[in-house]
């Protein structure tokens, strides 16, 4: 078993120390499908005690003021919907293997704001979004926090979770629609339940018109409400999912890959129907592997690497000038065939065996003997050596 | 050549999904095709990877008429034309480890022999380390499985490649390192390429020619179903 780095608080910080994780997970509910994180392997959880949360210290002395309101705020600087602290998910394997799929996460969503959570497939994006619905399967451990308004997500249980939050506070729109649509039922059918589920409104005629309304603000046509999931192309599955995911009037949405397998055109009109949601002050987190689909839609990104995030910063300055700054982010954004179309070397580390410094020093051409220490998010990034920053005349600019 | 005439192909004989496509791809040439989603354009790449029999229409592969698809095309003629498919889940069995997922066709065409040497020299080629050879699909993610997918369309050392959405489930790093791998075999043995595809700022940087699906099939453009 191999262990991760941790200087368990080792900082003074004003953290509340580290919930013990066998209260705040919750077996995976039947009813609700999330894609099942892919590390996750049934067992029993037998592992050993809390998970230490680490580097608790300089992360916090950064983006600092933990719970203050609109401190990592976005742009419009109002109180965050959702504030993510030092969460981290571990997995824990039969034969004492631990599975470190996200560490120390650290994010805020205002709303009217996206944020894009952008990184390679594998490095614990969609766990991530497993964890703030409650969604992990029963060998996973939590550590950190994850408030939504006053309600942590990590430690609330199955029933707070399934009565308030999925649906109501958070409205998921789902990797594939195709597979999240009850093959058997017509769009209709399933709106109209969903509706009644979530208003508790029972009158026939009420529900047909709210469902069809539904349909209306996804831009779902209302001629195709009689039609099964199969009969749907890519595109219209993908809207009637969306459609189901804004009943409830979430003021968080939580879109894992939705863009995955639909050709550009879906892509962009997917994308700006998400953006119109948002900006109906609705707050979105938004999981990609897609650039382009994040560049078109985010506010803010973050990019993750090997469970952590290495760098948090504006969009415009991320895709614009003067770039991103953690050399993975630079990485992947000359990857794409519209810049140099250049890979980045190596493969990401294995998420049960991690090394003790910077996890992708091995792939980095910038790394010195420095990065076999953890860089601290400082700054927007955690890096020893990052791009220099935006300066003042850049910003005036 | 790989020569496509007046293929029309479908599942339903009265709806056929491609009408009447006509595409020439030459030795050594990287033609990228373009179209929307369900315009049927994995299905001409079915056919021209002698995967599909077409309702009508003539395929011709290095000169000779193709008249036998599928498990009933001569071994030489099956073995020229690597594949990659969109979904590396979907098209990699799962009780494989990788490395006999790579092996497999040396195996099927009774070159046992010469697997360990080729698999570990193609396993270098797209980046997959010896612990990831030894495991099986589930226990892999989708890039490094797309990538041992690669290596298998590779392993018979084919002279035509059809890449079918090869990139579609893949982040931005690994779709430009598993492009690098096709263009680098192509560069060192002269195989042609058809890639299929609806990223067009990348079908435009990886080939030398793009045509679109409404070139390719001008009849069904004048006359919609």
């Amino acid at each position: 078993m191999t262990e991760r780095p941790s200087t368990p608080t080792s900082g003074t910080t004003t953290e509340p120390p580290p919930e013990p994780p066998a209260t705040a997970t919750t077996p995976a509910a039947g009813t609700e499908r999330v894609p099942a994180p892919g590390a996750a392997e049934s067992g029993a959880v037998t592992g050993p005690g809390p998970v230490p949360v680490s580097e608790t210290g300089e992360a916090g002395a950064v983006t600092g003021h933990l719970p203050a309101p609109a401190a990592a705020a976005g742009p419009a600087g109002r109180a965050p919907v959702l504030s993510v602290r030092e969460l981290s998910v571990r997995f824990l394997l039969p034969g004492g293997r631990r599975i470190a799929a996200v560490t120390d996460a650290h994010f805020d969503v205002a709303p009217g704001e996206c944020l894009a959570l952008i990184g390679e497939s594998g490095c614990g994006k969609s766990v991530l979004a497993s964890a703030l619905l409650g969604l992990l399967p029963a060998n996973a451990q939590t550590a950190g926090s994850a408030h939504l308004g006053d309600l942590d997500l990590l430690t609330a249980g199955e029933r707070t979770l399934a009565r308030t939050v999925r649906g109501r506070r958070i409205g998921l729109i789902p990797q594939s629609p195709a597979a999240h649509l009850t093959p058997v039922r017509t769009i209709r059918s399933q709106m109209e339940e969903t509706v009644a589920q979530l208003t508790g409104e029972r009158n026939r005629s009420t529900l047909r018109t709210a469902a069809e309304q539904a349909a209306g603000r996804a831009g779902f046509p209302l001629d195709h409400l009689d039609r099964h999931p199969h009969e749907l192309s890519g595109g219209l599955a993908q809207r009637a999912a969306t459609a189901l995911a804004l009943i409830g009037d979430a003021p968080l949405l939580l879109a894992d890959e939705p863009t995955t397998g639909l050709d550009r055109d879906l892509v962009d009109r997917t994308v700006d129907e998400l953006r119109r949601h948002v900006d109906a002050d609705r707050a979105l987190l938004i999981i990609t592997h897609d650039l382009a689909a994040a560049e078109r839609v985010a506010d803010r990104v973050a990019v993750m690497y090997a469970g952590r995030i290495v760098e948090i910063t504006g969009a415009d300055a991320f895709f614009g000038a003067p770039g991103p700054r953690h050399p993975y982010s630079r990485g992947l954004l000359e990857a794409l065939p519209d810049r140099s179309f250049t890979p980045i070397p190596g493969l990401p580390p294995e998420l049960g065996s991690l090394p003790d410094g910077c996890a992708f020093a091995p792939r980095c051409d910038r790394a010195t003997g420095i990065c076999a220490t953890l860089p601290p998010l400082t700054d927007s990034v955690a890096c020893h050596h990052p791009a220099p920053a935006r300066t003042p005349e850049d910003l005036r600019a | 050549m790989l020569e496509l005439h007046a293929i029309t192909a479908g599942y339903d004989r009265r709806a056929p999904v491609v009408r009447d496509a006509n595409l020439t791809v030459a030795p050594g040439e990287a033609v990228g095709l373009l179209g929307p989603s369900g315009c049927g354009k994995s299905t001409l790449a079915r056919v021209a990877a002698l995967l599909h029999r077409p309702d009508s229409g003539r395929v011709v592969l290095d000169g000779t008429p193709v008249h036998r698809y599928r498990h009933r095309a001569p071994r030489a003629r099956r073995t020229a034309i690597g594949v990659v498919f969109q979904q590396p889940r979907l098209s990699a069995d799962p009780r494989l480890r990788l490395a006999d997922l790579i092996a497999e066709p040396l195996r099927a065409t009774g070159r046992r022999a010469s697997a360990p040497a080729r698999v570990a020299e193609l396993a270098d080629t797209v980046g997959l380390t010896p612990d990831l050879l030894t495991r099986r699909p589930h226990e892999v993610s989708d890039g490094q499985l797309q990538r041992a997918c690669v290596a298998r369309a590779l392993v018979l050392r084919p002279r035509w490649l059809i890449c079918d959405e090869m990139t579609a489930m893949l982040d931005a790093s690994t779709t430009a390192a598993l492009v690098r791998v096709v263009e680098d075999y192509r560069t060192a043995t002269g195989a042609g390429l058809l890639a299929v595809g609806h990223d067009q700022t990348l079908i435009d940087r990886w080939c030398d020619r793009t045509v679109h699906w409404d070139t390719v099939t001008p009849a069904a453009a004048k006359t919609p179903a």
